[in-house]
């Protein structure tokens, strides 16, 4: 399983990776820590013509807190989110999720902003950026642009992005006093591909369960504060208008007893956790 | 950097266990099949080519990665420790290696290369490990024949060794 031929090119600076996807629109793909896109390249899932490569921008290798959120650069990898210091002060739902995002081995090449990219329906990383209302920045060579992470990901591995876009900085906002978190998956062996994952946030007055490897992408319930039999009737609501889907790895009522069960437990977690 | 055509092959410098290499590669060759074809690094195994199994992981600028998911062109003048550079000059195993022979941490040795270079990352940032976090960095190999707890005891012996004496209960 080897990739077909491409050509590569590796930008220096944004403007330039933004220049080469002006030149040759949906024939380029970028490349940034390429934990999925080259195992789709070997697969041969992907064919393209030329790969940027962005993982090299100096300018790019960046996390910084800025109005009220965590900004993380293009070629900043999921395993520098992690060691970043302020990390668990400032986003704790980042912390607590990560340790489930691939192995440590791929979260030393793999990118934040590579997997908001590829936008897998059970990934972690576009669960977190969903439940917490984060933002993405879209950057082409005409301009930027900034999506909430709803309009960000419009589906199954598919986002809003153009074809002259790179996807430049995630934003995660960071936590307000008052809120606890939790995040919780299951997956066949830690690591792999989460068959449901969830991200929990309490606050003194909502609960909010975010759910991936359910539908084709990350969703998002709010409820005001429930208990008791109240939350477990939100929460059949939710896993049946979730639906979810038989696969190899689990069937649909499989999925939304996850819903029902985890959802409870995380939730519960996050509220005890509040400070 | 200039364009890199499909159809050609480019001169790749890397710097492999300390010694300057160069070979050539075309842009879809995958940085596994560049040590182990171009420069002769056969200790760096294939398995699945997809980044699942961590056969192939090698350290690029230390860290521990899946060769068969990074292009050779994206080494290019980087840092690359493979197996190979783990022994001394005159074959004679370092501790993580000798570890692994003493608990039985392998039988057919296949995965094994990769999980020394992991394990030498990982021994590098987490000198003390516990158990759970040793058992976490593994998730990231598949071992088919020899199971996981000798692994587990070698790499638990080295940090401990490497720490000096243990420390009282």
């Amino acid at each position: 399983m080897k990739p077909r031929p491409f050509d590569y090119q590796r930008a220096e600076t944004v403007s330039e990776a933004v220049a080469a996807l002006a030149e040759h629109g949906e024939d380029a793909r970028l490349l940034a820590g390429g934990q999925s896109l080259i195992a789709m390249l070997n697969l041969r899932l992907a064919e393209p013509g030329i790969l940027v490569d962005v993982s090299r921008i100096a300018d790019a290798k960046t996390i910084s807190e800025k109005s009220g959120a965590v900004e993380v650069g293009a070629a900043t990898t999921q395993a520098e989110l992690l060691a970043w210091p302020g990390l668990a002060d400032s986003v704790p739902l980042l912390a607590l999720a990560i340790p489930h995002l691939g192995h440590f081995q791929t979260r030393n090449k793999g990118t934040v902003c590579g997997s908001l990219s590829h936008a897998d329906p059970s990934s972690e990383l576009p669960l977190c950026l969903a439940t917490l209302g984060g933002e993405a920045v879209l950057t082409s060579a005409k301009g930027s642009r900034t999506l909430a992470a709803g309009e960000f990901q419009t589906g199954m591995l598919s986002t809003a992005r153009r074809p002259d876009e790179m996807l430049t900085a995630a934003r995660y906002p960071v936590r307000n006093p008052g809120e606890g978190f939790a995040f919780t998956e299951i997956a066949k062996r830690h690591g792999d591909f989460a068959i449901v994952a969830l991200a929990a946030v309490a606050t003194e007055k909502t609960l909010r369960l975010g759910v991936g490897g359910m539908a084709d992408r990350p969703t998002v319930r709010e409820w005001d504060l429930l208990d008791g039999d109240a939350l477990d009737d939100a929460l059949n609501e939710f896993a049946w208008d979730l639906e979810g889907y038989d696969d190899g790895h689990a069937t649909a009522r499989y999925r939304r007893d996850m819903v029902r069960r985890l959802g409870r437990k995380v939730l519960e977690e996050a509220k005890s956790c509040r400070s | 950097m200039p364009k890199l055509n499909r159809d050609d092959r480019h001169e790749i410098t890397v710097t492999v266990n300390g010694r300057t290499v160069t070979g050539r590669a075309e842009p879809r060759m995958l940085l596994s099949d560049f040590l182990r074809q171009e420069i002769g690094l056969t200790g760096v195994h294939v398995g699945c080519e997809h980044g699942v199994c961590g056969a192939c992981t090698v350290r690029l600028d230390g860290n521990a990665v899946r060769s068969c998911l990074t292009l050779a062109a994206q080494a290019d003048g980087r840092r690359i420790d493979t197996v190979e550079g783990l022994a001394d000059p005159d074959g004679t195993l370092n501790d993580l290696q000798q570890a692994f022979r003493r608990h039985h941490a392998l039988q057919c040795g296949y995965c094994t290369t990769g999980i020394l270079m992991s394990a030498s990352d990982f021994l590098e940032r987490n000198p003390r490990p516990d158990e759970a976090e040793v058992r976490d960095m593994l998730s990231g190999h598949l071992c088919r024949c020899t199971g996981y707890a000798g692994m587990v005891r070698a790499i638990l012996e080295v940090a401990e060794a490497r720490a000096g004496a243990p420390e009282p209960a």
